[in-house]
Protein backbone atom coordinates (compact mmCIF):
# COMPACT_ATOMS: atom_id res chain seq x y z
CA UNK A 1 0.00 0.00 0.00
CA UNK A 2 1.22 3.52 -0.77
CA UNK A 3 1.88 5.70 2.29
CA UNK A 4 -1.40 6.87 3.83
CA UNK A 5 -2.61 10.29 2.72
CA UNK A 6 -5.47 10.27 5.24
CA UNK A 7 -5.24 8.58 8.62
CA UNK A 8 -8.03 8.61 11.19
CA UNK A 9 -7.30 7.35 14.67
CA UNK A 10 -10.16 6.61 17.05
CA UNK A 11 -12.45 9.33 15.71
CA UNK A 12 -15.37 9.85 18.07
CA UNK A 13 -18.23 12.32 17.75
CA UNK A 14 -21.31 12.92 19.88
CA UNK A 15 -24.27 15.13 18.99
CA UNK A 16 -25.99 15.76 22.30
CA UNK A 17 -26.59 12.33 23.77
CA UNK A 18 -26.20 10.53 20.44
CA UNK A 19 -22.93 8.79 19.68
CA UNK A 20 -22.58 9.52 15.95
CA UNK A 21 -19.10 8.04 15.55
CA UNK A 22 -17.45 5.56 17.87
CA UNK A 23 -13.63 5.25 17.78
CA UNK A 24 -13.35 5.00 14.01
CA UNK A 25 -9.87 4.32 12.60
CA UNK A 26 -8.75 3.83 9.00
CA UNK A 27 -6.11 4.81 6.48
CA UNK A 28 -6.46 5.91 2.87
CA UNK A 29 -3.49 5.36 0.57
CA UNK A 30 -2.35 7.81 -2.07
CA UNK A 31 -4.23 7.52 -5.34
CA UNK A 32 -6.79 4.97 -4.18
CA UNK A 33 -10.56 5.17 -4.18
CA UNK A 34 -11.59 4.38 -0.63
CA UNK A 35 -15.26 3.47 -0.19
CA UNK A 36 -17.13 4.25 2.99
CA UNK A 37 -20.23 2.11 2.80
CA UNK A 38 -23.17 2.20 5.15
CA UNK A 39 -26.85 3.07 5.54
CA UNK A 40 -28.26 6.51 6.36
CA UNK A 41 -27.24 7.70 9.80
CA UNK A 42 -24.25 5.35 9.88
CA UNK A 43 -21.80 8.24 10.34
CA UNK A 44 -20.53 8.68 6.79
CA UNK A 45 -21.18 12.42 6.50
CA UNK A 46 -20.01 13.00 10.07
CA UNK A 47 -16.70 11.33 9.15
CA UNK A 48 -16.24 13.63 6.15
CA UNK A 49 -17.09 16.66 8.32
CA UNK A 50 -14.48 15.61 10.89
CA UNK A 51 -11.82 15.01 8.23
CA UNK A 52 -12.42 18.29 6.39
CA UNK A 53 -13.02 20.68 9.29
CA UNK A 54 -16.79 21.17 9.25
CA UNK A 55 -16.99 19.47 12.65
CA UNK A 56 -14.68 18.95 15.60
CA UNK A 57 -14.05 15.46 16.95
CA UNK A 58 -14.81 14.71 20.61
CA UNK A 59 -12.02 12.17 20.50
CA UNK A 60 -9.37 10.81 18.17
CA UNK A 61 -7.00 12.35 15.66
CA UNK A 62 -6.76 13.03 11.94
CA UNK A 63 -3.53 13.04 9.94
CA UNK A 64 -3.17 14.34 6.40
CA UNK A 65 0.11 13.40 4.70
CA UNK A 66 1.39 12.39 8.14
CA UNK A 67 0.74 15.76 9.74
CA UNK A 68 -1.89 15.99 12.46
CA UNK A 69 -4.68 18.35 11.41
CA UNK A 70 -7.04 17.96 14.37
CA UNK A 71 -7.77 21.52 15.54
CA UNK A 72 -5.76 23.11 12.70
CA UNK A 73 -7.40 21.74 9.60
CA UNK A 74 -7.20 25.14 7.82
CA UNK A 75 -3.58 24.27 7.03
CA UNK A 76 -4.68 21.27 4.99
CA UNK A 77 -7.88 22.57 3.40
CA UNK A 78 -6.08 23.68 0.22
CA UNK A 79 -5.41 19.96 -0.42
CA UNK A 80 -9.09 19.05 -0.33
CA UNK A 81 -11.80 19.07 -2.94
CA UNK A 82 -15.14 18.45 -1.28
CA UNK A 83 -18.44 17.44 -2.83
CA UNK A 84 -21.25 17.61 -0.28
CA UNK A 85 -24.24 15.27 -0.26
CA UNK A 86 -26.40 18.17 -1.47
CA UNK A 87 -25.44 20.48 -4.32
CA UNK A 88 -24.43 23.60 -2.42
CA UNK A 89 -23.41 25.95 -5.18
CA UNK A 90 -24.96 29.38 -5.71
CA UNK A 91 -28.33 29.19 -7.48
CA UNK A 92 -28.18 32.80 -8.72
CA UNK A 93 -24.78 32.36 -10.43
CA UNK A 94 -24.19 30.67 -13.78
CA UNK A 95 -22.29 27.40 -14.00
CA UNK A 96 -19.21 29.24 -15.23
CA UNK A 97 -19.40 31.90 -12.49
CA UNK A 98 -19.86 29.25 -9.82
CA UNK A 99 -16.68 27.48 -10.93
CA UNK A 100 -14.77 30.73 -11.20
CA UNK A 101 -15.89 31.76 -7.71
CA UNK A 102 -14.87 28.40 -6.24
CA UNK A 103 -11.42 28.77 -7.83
CA UNK A 104 -11.11 32.25 -6.32
CA UNK A 105 -11.77 30.84 -2.83
CA UNK A 106 -8.54 28.90 -3.27
CA UNK A 107 -6.64 31.98 -4.42
CA UNK A 108 -6.64 31.23 -8.16
CA UNK A 109 -6.04 34.27 -10.36
CA UNK A 110 -8.73 35.36 -12.84
CA UNK A 111 -7.15 34.03 -16.03
CA UNK A 112 -6.14 30.70 -14.47
CA UNK A 113 -9.57 30.05 -13.00
CA UNK A 114 -11.42 31.04 -16.15
CA UNK A 115 -9.29 28.66 -18.23
CA UNK A 116 -9.76 25.88 -15.68
CA UNK A 117 -13.52 26.51 -15.50
CA UNK A 118 -13.85 26.21 -19.29
CA UNK A 119 -11.75 23.04 -19.27
CA UNK A 120 -13.85 21.40 -16.53
CA UNK A 121 -17.15 22.44 -18.08
CA UNK A 122 -15.99 20.60 -21.20
CA UNK A 123 -14.82 17.51 -19.31
CA UNK A 124 -18.10 17.28 -17.41
CA UNK A 125 -20.26 17.81 -20.50
CA UNK A 126 -21.59 21.15 -19.29
CA UNK A 127 -20.00 23.53 -21.81
CA UNK A 128 -23.34 24.36 -23.40
CA UNK A 129 -24.90 25.13 -20.01
CA UNK A 130 -21.97 27.31 -18.87
CA UNK A 131 -23.93 30.55 -19.04
CA UNK A 132 -27.14 29.18 -17.56
CA UNK A 133 -28.01 29.79 -13.93
CA UNK A 134 -27.25 26.92 -11.58
CA UNK A 135 -30.85 27.01 -10.35
CA UNK A 136 -31.99 25.89 -13.82
CA UNK A 137 -29.72 22.80 -13.91
CA UNK A 138 -31.08 19.27 -13.58
CA UNK A 139 -30.07 17.24 -10.53
CA UNK A 140 -27.46 15.29 -12.49
CA UNK A 141 -25.99 18.49 -13.98
CA UNK A 142 -25.87 20.07 -10.52
CA UNK A 143 -23.97 17.11 -9.15
CA UNK A 144 -21.52 17.16 -12.07
CA UNK A 145 -20.92 20.89 -11.59
CA UNK A 146 -20.40 20.33 -7.85
CA UNK A 147 -17.67 17.79 -8.64
CA UNK A 148 -16.15 20.16 -11.19
CA UNK A 149 -16.17 22.92 -8.54
CA UNK A 150 -14.32 20.66 -6.13
CA UNK A 151 -11.65 20.03 -8.78
CA UNK A 152 -11.08 23.67 -9.72
CA UNK A 153 -7.87 24.05 -7.68
CA UNK A 154 -6.58 20.58 -8.70
CA UNK A 155 -6.73 19.07 -5.20
CA UNK A 156 -4.80 15.85 -4.58
CA UNK A 157 -7.56 14.61 -2.21
CA UNK A 158 -11.22 14.47 -3.13
CA UNK A 159 -14.04 13.83 -0.65
CA UNK A 160 -17.35 12.81 -2.19
CA UNK A 161 -20.45 12.37 -0.07
CA UNK A 162 -22.97 10.15 -1.89
CA UNK A 163 -22.11 11.59 -5.33
CA UNK A 164 -24.65 9.58 -7.32
CA UNK A 165 -27.60 9.55 -4.93
CA UNK A 166 -30.89 10.58 -6.52
CA UNK A 167 -29.53 11.30 -9.99
CA UNK A 168 -30.33 9.70 -13.33
CA UNK A 169 -28.60 6.59 -14.58
CA UNK A 170 -26.63 8.33 -17.35
CA UNK A 171 -25.27 11.00 -15.00
CA UNK A 172 -24.35 8.39 -12.38
CA UNK A 173 -22.50 6.36 -14.99
CA UNK A 174 -20.68 9.47 -16.24
CA UNK A 175 -19.66 10.45 -12.70
CA UNK A 176 -18.31 6.98 -11.99
CA UNK A 177 -16.26 7.11 -15.19
CA UNK A 178 -14.83 10.48 -14.22
CA UNK A 179 -13.93 9.27 -10.72
CA UNK A 180 -12.10 6.27 -12.11
CA UNK A 181 -10.20 8.57 -14.45
CA UNK A 182 -9.27 10.92 -11.60
CA UNK A 183 -8.00 8.00 -9.56
CA UNK A 184 -5.84 6.86 -12.46
CA UNK A 185 -4.46 10.40 -12.53
CA UNK A 186 -3.29 10.05 -8.91
CA UNK A 187 -6.13 11.77 -7.03
CA UNK A 188 -6.94 10.14 -3.70
CA UNK A 189 -10.70 9.71 -3.42
CA UNK A 190 -12.71 9.23 -0.23
CA UNK A 191 -16.16 8.15 -1.35
CA UNK A 192 -19.19 7.61 0.86
CA UNK A 193 -22.08 5.71 -0.64
CA UNK A 194 -24.94 3.45 0.27
CA UNK A 195 -24.92 1.84 -3.19
CA UNK A 196 -23.05 -1.42 -2.69
CA UNK A 197 -22.58 -2.06 -6.41
CA UNK A 198 -21.07 1.42 -6.80
CA UNK A 199 -18.50 0.73 -4.09
CA UNK A 200 -17.74 -2.66 -5.62
CA UNK A 201 -17.29 -1.18 -9.05
CA UNK A 202 -15.12 1.79 -8.07
CA UNK A 203 -13.24 1.18 -4.85
CA UNK A 204 -9.95 -0.52 -4.16
CA UNK A 205 -10.59 -0.69 -0.44
CA UNK A 206 -13.90 -0.53 1.38
CA UNK A 207 -14.99 0.23 4.94
CA UNK A 208 -18.35 -0.95 6.27
CA UNK A 209 -19.88 1.43 8.78
CA UNK A 210 -23.14 1.12 10.71
CA UNK A 211 -24.45 3.00 13.76
CA UNK A 212 -21.23 4.99 14.02
CA UNK A 213 -19.01 1.91 14.27
CA UNK A 214 -16.54 0.71 11.68
CA UNK A 215 -17.24 -2.98 11.21
CA UNK A 216 -14.61 -3.93 8.64
CA UNK A 217 -12.01 -2.27 6.41
CA UNK A 218 -10.37 -4.32 3.72
CA UNK A 219 -9.30 -4.57 0.11
CA UNK A 220 -12.19 -5.41 -2.20
CA UNK A 221 -10.60 -8.71 -3.25
CA UNK A 222 -10.09 -9.69 0.41
CA UNK A 223 -13.73 -8.94 1.14
CA UNK A 224 -14.83 -11.04 -1.81
CA UNK A 225 -12.40 -13.91 -1.12
CA UNK A 226 -14.81 -16.00 1.04
CA UNK A 227 -17.38 -15.82 -1.76
CA UNK A 228 -15.19 -17.68 -4.24
CA UNK A 229 -16.80 -20.99 -5.17
CA UNK A 230 -20.14 -19.95 -3.67
CA UNK A 231 -23.29 -20.14 -5.77
CA UNK A 232 -26.45 -18.16 -5.19
CA UNK A 233 -29.97 -18.83 -6.32
CA UNK A 234 -32.58 -16.16 -5.64
CA UNK A 235 -36.20 -17.29 -5.75
CA UNK A 236 -39.32 -15.16 -5.80
CA UNK A 237 -42.24 -17.19 -4.45
CA UNK A 238 -46.02 -16.94 -4.64
CA UNK A 239 -46.26 -16.80 -0.84
CA UNK A 240 -44.01 -16.82 2.19
CA UNK A 241 -42.23 -20.11 2.73
CA UNK A 242 -42.21 -19.80 6.54
CA UNK A 243 -41.17 -22.88 8.51
CA UNK A 244 -40.95 -25.04 5.36
CA UNK A 245 -37.47 -23.58 4.80
CA UNK A 246 -35.99 -26.14 7.21
CA UNK A 247 -37.56 -28.95 5.16
CA UNK A 248 -36.10 -27.50 1.96
CA UNK A 249 -32.53 -27.44 3.30
CA UNK A 250 -32.95 -30.97 4.66
CA UNK A 251 -34.27 -32.19 1.30
CA UNK A 252 -31.34 -30.58 -0.56
CA UNK A 253 -28.19 -31.02 1.56
CA UNK A 254 -26.07 -29.19 -1.02
CA UNK A 255 -27.76 -25.95 0.11
CA UNK A 256 -25.37 -24.58 2.69
CA UNK A 257 -27.46 -21.60 3.74
CA UNK A 258 -30.94 -20.29 3.06
CA UNK A 259 -32.27 -16.87 4.02
CA UNK A 260 -35.71 -15.31 3.70
CA UNK A 261 -36.93 -11.79 3.06
CA UNK A 262 -40.72 -11.87 2.70
CA UNK A 263 -41.56 -13.85 -0.42
CA UNK A 264 -37.93 -13.86 -1.51
CA UNK A 265 -35.59 -16.70 -0.70
CA UNK A 266 -31.81 -16.79 -1.21
CA UNK A 267 -30.15 -20.19 -1.43
CA UNK A 268 -26.40 -20.50 -1.10
CA UNK A 269 -24.37 -23.57 -2.04
CA UNK A 270 -20.82 -24.61 -2.75
CA UNK A 271 -21.83 -26.12 -6.13
CA UNK A 272 -24.58 -25.15 -8.57
CA UNK A 273 -27.89 -26.69 -7.44
CA UNK A 274 -30.38 -28.03 -9.98
CA UNK A 275 -33.41 -25.80 -10.17
CA UNK A 276 -36.01 -28.38 -11.32
CA UNK A 277 -36.13 -30.53 -8.15
CA UNK A 278 -36.36 -27.41 -5.95
CA UNK A 279 -39.27 -26.03 -7.99
CA UNK A 280 -41.08 -29.39 -7.82
CA UNK A 281 -40.46 -29.69 -4.05
CA UNK A 282 -41.90 -26.24 -3.44
CA UNK A 283 -44.89 -26.89 -5.70
CA UNK A 284 -45.64 -29.99 -3.63
CA UNK A 285 -45.68 -27.66 -0.64
CA UNK A 286 -48.22 -25.45 -2.46
CA UNK A 287 -45.71 -22.71 -3.22
CA UNK A 288 -45.19 -21.54 -6.75
CA UNK A 289 -41.79 -20.26 -7.93
CA UNK A 290 -42.49 -17.04 -9.81
CA UNK A 291 -38.89 -16.20 -10.62
CA UNK A 292 -35.53 -17.91 -10.20
CA UNK A 293 -32.27 -16.04 -10.76
CA UNK A 294 -28.76 -17.40 -10.48
CA UNK A 295 -26.60 -14.62 -9.00
CA UNK A 296 -22.92 -13.93 -9.04
CA UNK A 297 -21.85 -13.62 -5.40
CA UNK A 298 -21.08 -9.95 -4.80
CA UNK A 299 -20.09 -7.49 -2.13
CA UNK A 300 -23.77 -7.32 -1.18
CA UNK A 301 -23.58 -10.75 0.48
CA UNK A 302 -20.47 -9.73 2.41
CA UNK A 303 -22.13 -6.50 3.49
CA UNK A 304 -25.27 -8.28 4.68
CA UNK A 305 -23.19 -10.87 6.52
CA UNK A 306 -21.04 -8.29 8.31
CA UNK A 307 -23.57 -5.56 9.06
CA UNK A 308 -26.77 -7.59 9.35
CA UNK A 309 -28.46 -4.89 7.24
CA UNK A 310 -30.52 -6.00 4.25
CA UNK A 311 -29.13 -4.40 1.10
CA UNK A 312 -32.67 -3.96 -0.26
CA UNK A 313 -33.61 -1.87 2.76
CA UNK A 314 -30.54 0.32 2.31
CA UNK A 315 -31.21 0.83 -1.38
CA UNK A 316 -34.69 2.10 -0.63
CA UNK A 317 -33.52 4.64 1.93
CA UNK A 318 -32.98 7.44 -0.49
CA UNK A 319 -34.74 8.64 -3.58
CA UNK A 320 -35.01 5.88 -6.18
CA UNK A 321 -33.05 6.41 -9.37
CA UNK A 322 -34.86 7.61 -12.40
CA UNK A 323 -35.05 4.91 -14.96
CA UNK A 324 -34.45 2.22 -12.35
CA UNK A 325 -32.12 -0.70 -12.97
CA UNK A 326 -28.47 -0.76 -12.61
CA UNK A 327 -26.38 2.11 -13.86
CA UNK B 1 -2.08 37.31 -2.22
CA UNK B 2 -4.26 34.16 -2.29
CA UNK B 3 -6.16 35.48 0.71
CA UNK B 4 -6.67 38.83 -1.01
CA UNK B 5 -8.06 37.08 -4.12
CA UNK B 6 -10.51 35.12 -1.96
CA UNK B 7 -11.53 38.23 0.04
CA UNK B 8 -12.12 40.34 -3.07
CA UNK B 9 -14.12 37.66 -4.86
CA UNK B 10 -16.38 36.94 -1.87
CA UNK B 11 -17.09 40.66 -1.63
CA UNK B 12 -17.62 40.95 -5.40
CA UNK B 13 -19.93 37.94 -5.49
CA UNK B 14 -22.08 39.34 -2.66
CA UNK B 15 -22.21 42.75 -4.33
CA UNK B 16 -23.42 41.27 -7.60
CA UNK B 17 -25.72 38.67 -6.08
CA UNK B 18 -27.29 40.78 -3.35
CA UNK B 19 -26.37 44.44 -2.85
CA UNK B 20 -26.57 45.74 -6.41
CA UNK B 21 -29.90 44.09 -7.12
CA UNK B 22 -32.62 46.68 -7.97
CA UNK B 23 -34.77 46.00 -4.86
CA UNK B 24 -31.83 46.75 -2.58
CA UNK B 25 -30.77 49.85 -4.49
CA UNK B 26 -34.31 51.22 -4.35
CA UNK B 27 -34.51 50.34 -0.64
CA UNK B 28 -31.33 52.36 -0.05
CA UNK B 29 -32.90 55.43 -1.68
CA UNK B 30 -36.54 55.12 -0.61
CA UNK B 31 -35.99 54.27 3.02
CA UNK B 32 -34.16 57.51 4.01
CA UNK B 33 -36.59 59.54 1.88
CA UNK B 34 -39.57 58.00 3.68
CA UNK B 35 -38.09 58.65 7.13
CA UNK B 36 -37.25 62.27 6.34
CA UNK B 37 -40.69 62.91 4.84
CA UNK B 38 -42.41 61.22 7.78
CA UNK B 39 -40.59 63.42 10.28
CA UNK B 40 -41.52 66.63 8.48
CA UNK B 41 -45.14 65.69 7.87
CA UNK B 42 -45.60 64.71 11.51
CA UNK B 43 -43.82 67.72 13.04
CA UNK B 44 -45.01 70.29 10.52
CA UNK B 45 -41.45 71.69 10.46
CA UNK B 46 -39.83 73.25 7.40
CA UNK B 47 -36.69 72.21 5.49
CA UNK B 48 -34.59 74.56 7.66
CA UNK B 49 -34.77 71.88 10.36
CA UNK B 50 -33.34 69.19 8.07
CA UNK B 51 -29.91 69.50 9.68
CA UNK B 52 -31.44 68.56 13.06
CA UNK B 53 -32.86 65.25 11.85
CA UNK B 54 -29.96 64.41 9.55
CA UNK B 55 -27.90 62.39 12.15
CA UNK B 56 -30.96 60.33 13.08
CA UNK B 57 -32.07 59.65 9.50
CA UNK B 58 -28.53 58.77 8.39
CA UNK B 59 -28.05 56.44 11.37
CA UNK B 60 -31.39 54.68 10.93
CA UNK B 61 -30.74 54.23 7.20
CA UNK B 62 -27.45 52.52 7.97
CA UNK B 63 -28.94 50.41 10.75
CA UNK B 64 -31.86 49.03 8.74
CA UNK B 65 -29.86 48.65 5.52
CA UNK B 66 -27.02 46.67 7.02
CA UNK B 67 -28.90 44.46 9.48
CA UNK B 68 -31.45 43.43 6.84
CA UNK B 69 -28.76 42.31 4.41
CA UNK B 70 -26.88 40.05 6.80
CA UNK B 71 -29.95 37.85 7.21
CA UNK B 72 -29.66 37.09 3.49
CA UNK B 73 -25.91 36.99 2.92
CA UNK B 74 -25.21 34.86 5.99
CA UNK B 75 -28.34 33.14 7.40
CA UNK B 76 -29.77 32.27 3.97
CA UNK B 77 -26.44 30.94 2.70
CA UNK B 78 -26.07 28.89 5.87
CA UNK B 79 -29.55 27.48 5.43
CA UNK B 80 -28.90 26.62 1.75
CA UNK B 81 -25.53 25.14 2.78
CA UNK B 82 -23.53 27.26 0.34
CA UNK B 83 -21.89 28.84 3.41
CA UNK B 84 -20.24 25.44 4.05
CA UNK B 85 -18.27 26.02 0.86
CA UNK B 86 -16.80 29.18 2.40
CA UNK B 87 -16.05 27.47 5.71
CA UNK B 88 -14.16 24.75 3.83
CA UNK B 89 -12.01 27.23 1.89
CA UNK B 90 -8.42 27.66 3.10
CA UNK B 91 -9.01 31.14 4.51
CA UNK B 92 -9.27 32.12 8.16
CA UNK B 93 -12.71 32.55 9.67
CA UNK B 94 -11.83 36.16 10.55
CA UNK B 95 -10.99 37.02 6.94
CA UNK B 96 -14.03 35.16 5.65
CA UNK B 97 -16.37 37.09 7.93
CA UNK B 98 -14.68 40.40 7.08
CA UNK B 99 -15.31 39.58 3.43
CA UNK B 100 -18.95 38.62 4.09
CA UNK B 101 -19.56 41.83 6.06
CA UNK B 102 -17.56 44.20 3.83
CA UNK B 103 -20.42 44.40 1.32
CA UNK B 104 -22.93 45.29 4.03
CA UNK B 105 -20.59 47.95 5.43
CA UNK B 106 -20.23 49.57 1.99
CA UNK B 107 -24.01 49.29 1.50
CA UNK B 108 -24.53 51.01 4.87
CA UNK B 109 -22.12 53.83 4.00
CA UNK B 110 -23.88 54.35 0.65
CA UNK B 111 -27.25 54.39 2.45
CA UNK B 112 -26.01 57.10 4.82
CA UNK B 113 -25.08 59.44 1.99
CA UNK B 114 -28.57 59.43 0.51
CA UNK B 115 -30.02 61.64 3.33
CA UNK B 116 -26.89 63.84 3.21
CA UNK B 117 -27.34 64.30 -0.55
CA UNK B 118 -31.04 65.10 -0.12
CA UNK B 119 -30.32 67.55 2.71
CA UNK B 120 -27.66 69.31 0.60
CA UNK B 121 -30.39 70.23 -1.89
CA UNK B 122 -32.35 72.19 0.73
CA UNK B 123 -29.93 73.44 3.40
CA UNK B 124 -26.35 74.62 3.66
CA UNK B 125 -24.18 71.77 4.96
CA UNK B 126 -21.09 74.02 5.28
CA UNK B 127 -20.84 73.60 9.06
CA UNK B 128 -20.47 69.83 8.56
CA UNK B 129 -17.08 68.49 9.68
CA UNK B 130 -16.26 65.77 7.15
CA UNK B 131 -13.29 64.75 9.26
CA UNK B 132 -15.71 63.59 11.95
CA UNK B 133 -18.66 62.66 9.73
CA UNK B 134 -16.80 60.21 7.46
CA UNK B 135 -15.25 58.04 10.19
CA UNK B 136 -18.51 58.29 12.15
CA UNK B 137 -20.60 57.01 9.21
CA UNK B 138 -18.05 54.25 8.60
CA UNK B 139 -18.04 53.13 12.23
CA UNK B 140 -21.85 53.24 12.47
CA UNK B 141 -21.95 51.05 9.35
CA UNK B 142 -19.37 48.65 10.82
CA UNK B 143 -21.10 48.39 14.22
CA UNK B 144 -24.57 47.97 12.66
CA UNK B 145 -23.23 45.32 10.27
CA UNK B 146 -21.60 43.44 13.13
CA UNK B 147 -24.85 43.68 15.10
CA UNK B 148 -26.59 42.16 12.05
CA UNK B 149 -23.89 39.50 11.88
CA UNK B 150 -24.30 38.71 15.57
CA UNK B 151 -28.04 38.23 14.98
CA UNK B 152 -27.54 36.27 11.75
CA UNK B 153 -25.22 33.72 13.34
CA UNK B 154 -27.40 33.32 16.43
CA UNK B 155 -30.39 31.93 14.52
CA UNK B 156 -31.06 29.22 11.94
CA UNK B 157 -33.83 30.67 9.78
CA UNK B 158 -34.03 33.87 7.74
CA UNK B 159 -37.38 34.82 9.32
CA UNK B 160 -35.83 34.37 12.79
CA UNK B 161 -33.04 36.74 11.79
CA UNK B 162 -35.59 39.36 10.67
CA UNK B 163 -37.65 38.98 13.85
CA UNK B 164 -34.60 39.06 16.11
CA UNK B 165 -33.30 42.13 14.23
CA UNK B 166 -36.51 44.01 14.90
CA UNK B 167 -36.23 43.13 18.57
CA UNK B 168 -33.10 45.33 18.57
CA UNK B 169 -33.83 47.82 15.81
CA UNK B 170 -37.15 49.30 16.85
CA UNK B 171 -36.18 50.00 20.49
CA UNK B 172 -32.97 51.58 19.12
CA UNK B 173 -35.02 54.16 17.18
CA UNK B 174 -36.34 55.49 20.47
CA UNK B 175 -33.45 54.77 22.81
CA UNK B 176 -30.37 55.88 20.87
CA UNK B 177 -31.09 59.60 20.60
CA UNK B 178 -31.95 59.44 16.91
CA UNK B 179 -34.98 61.69 17.11
CA UNK B 180 -35.61 61.99 20.85
CA UNK B 181 -32.80 63.33 23.07
CA UNK B 182 -31.46 60.79 25.54
CA UNK B 183 -31.77 63.47 28.26
CA UNK B 184 -35.57 63.35 27.80
CA UNK B 185 -35.79 59.56 28.32
CA UNK B 186 -37.24 58.20 31.58
CA UNK B 187 -34.49 57.55 34.14
CA UNK B 188 -34.88 53.75 33.95
CA UNK B 189 -34.34 53.75 30.16
CA UNK B 190 -31.29 56.03 30.08
CA UNK B 191 -28.71 53.31 30.92
CA UNK B 192 -30.17 51.16 28.14
CA UNK B 193 -29.33 53.85 25.58
CA UNK B 194 -25.63 53.45 26.35
CA UNK B 195 -25.73 49.71 25.69
CA UNK B 196 -26.36 50.31 21.99
CA UNK B 197 -23.42 51.34 19.75
CA UNK B 198 -25.76 53.45 17.64
CA UNK B 199 -26.03 55.96 20.51
CA UNK B 200 -22.33 56.80 20.12
CA UNK B 201 -22.63 56.93 16.34
CA UNK B 202 -25.50 59.42 16.42
CA UNK B 203 -23.64 61.47 19.05
CA UNK B 204 -20.64 61.62 16.68
CA UNK B 205 -22.82 62.71 13.78
CA UNK B 206 -24.18 65.49 15.99
CA UNK B 207 -20.59 66.57 16.69
CA UNK B 208 -19.95 66.54 12.94
CA UNK B 209 -22.96 68.83 12.38
CA UNK B 210 -21.98 71.10 15.30
CA UNK B 211 -25.06 70.12 17.26
CA UNK B 212 -25.29 69.58 21.03
CA UNK B 213 -23.94 66.11 21.91
CA UNK B 214 -23.73 64.02 25.08
CA UNK B 215 -20.17 62.66 25.07
CA UNK B 216 -16.86 63.88 23.65
CA UNK B 217 -15.89 62.66 20.15
CA UNK B 218 -12.94 60.72 21.55
CA UNK B 219 -15.20 58.79 23.96
CA UNK B 220 -17.76 58.18 21.20
CA UNK B 221 -15.08 56.85 18.81
CA UNK B 222 -13.55 54.65 21.51
CA UNK B 223 -16.87 53.13 22.61
CA UNK B 224 -18.06 52.65 19.03
CA UNK B 225 -14.79 50.90 18.15
CA UNK B 226 -15.03 48.75 21.26
CA UNK B 227 -18.62 47.75 20.36
CA UNK B 228 -17.46 46.69 16.89
CA UNK B 229 -14.75 44.50 18.38
CA UNK B 230 -17.08 42.90 20.93
CA UNK B 231 -19.85 42.18 18.40
CA UNK B 232 -17.41 40.70 15.85
CA UNK B 233 -15.74 38.52 18.50
CA UNK B 234 -19.08 37.23 19.77
CA UNK B 235 -20.19 36.49 16.20
CA UNK B 236 -17.03 34.48 15.46
CA UNK B 237 -17.44 32.63 18.74
CA UNK B 238 -21.03 31.77 17.78
CA UNK B 239 -20.00 30.53 14.32
CA UNK B 240 -17.31 28.29 15.80
CA UNK B 241 -19.68 26.99 18.48
CA UNK B 242 -22.86 26.59 16.42
CA UNK B 243 -21.71 26.01 12.85
CA UNK B 244 -18.47 24.07 13.24
CA UNK B 245 -20.03 21.50 15.54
Amino acid sequence: MNPPVIRAEGLTKRYGGVLALDRVSFEVAEGEIFGFLGPNGAGKTTTIHLLTGLARPDGGRVFIHGEETSGRVKRAQHLFGIVADESNLYPELTGFDNLSFCGALYGMRKRAREERARELLGVFGLAEAADRRFSGYSKGMKRRLAIAAALMHRPPILFLDEPTTGIDVASARRIRGLLAELSRGGVTIFLTTHYIEEAERLCRRIAFIASGRLLRVDLLEELLEPLKGRHLLRLTLSREIGDRLGGLTRAFPSIARASLSGKRCLLESSAPVALGPIVRYLEECGIEVLEAVRQRPSLEEVFVEITGIEAEAMRGEKEPRKGGGEA
Amino acid sequence: MRQAVAFWNILLKDMRAYYLKPPNVSWGILFPLAWTAMFFIKSGAGPERLREVLPGVAAISILFGTTSMLAVTVTFEKKSRSFERLLLAPISLELLMFAKTAGAILFGVANAFVPFAIAALFVDLAPLSWGTALPAVFLVAVSSTFLGLFIAVSVSEVFEAQTFSNFFRFPMIFLCGLFFPIADLPVVLKPLAYLFPLTYGVDLLRHALRQPAVLTPAVDFALLGLSCGVLFSFSLRNIRRRWIL
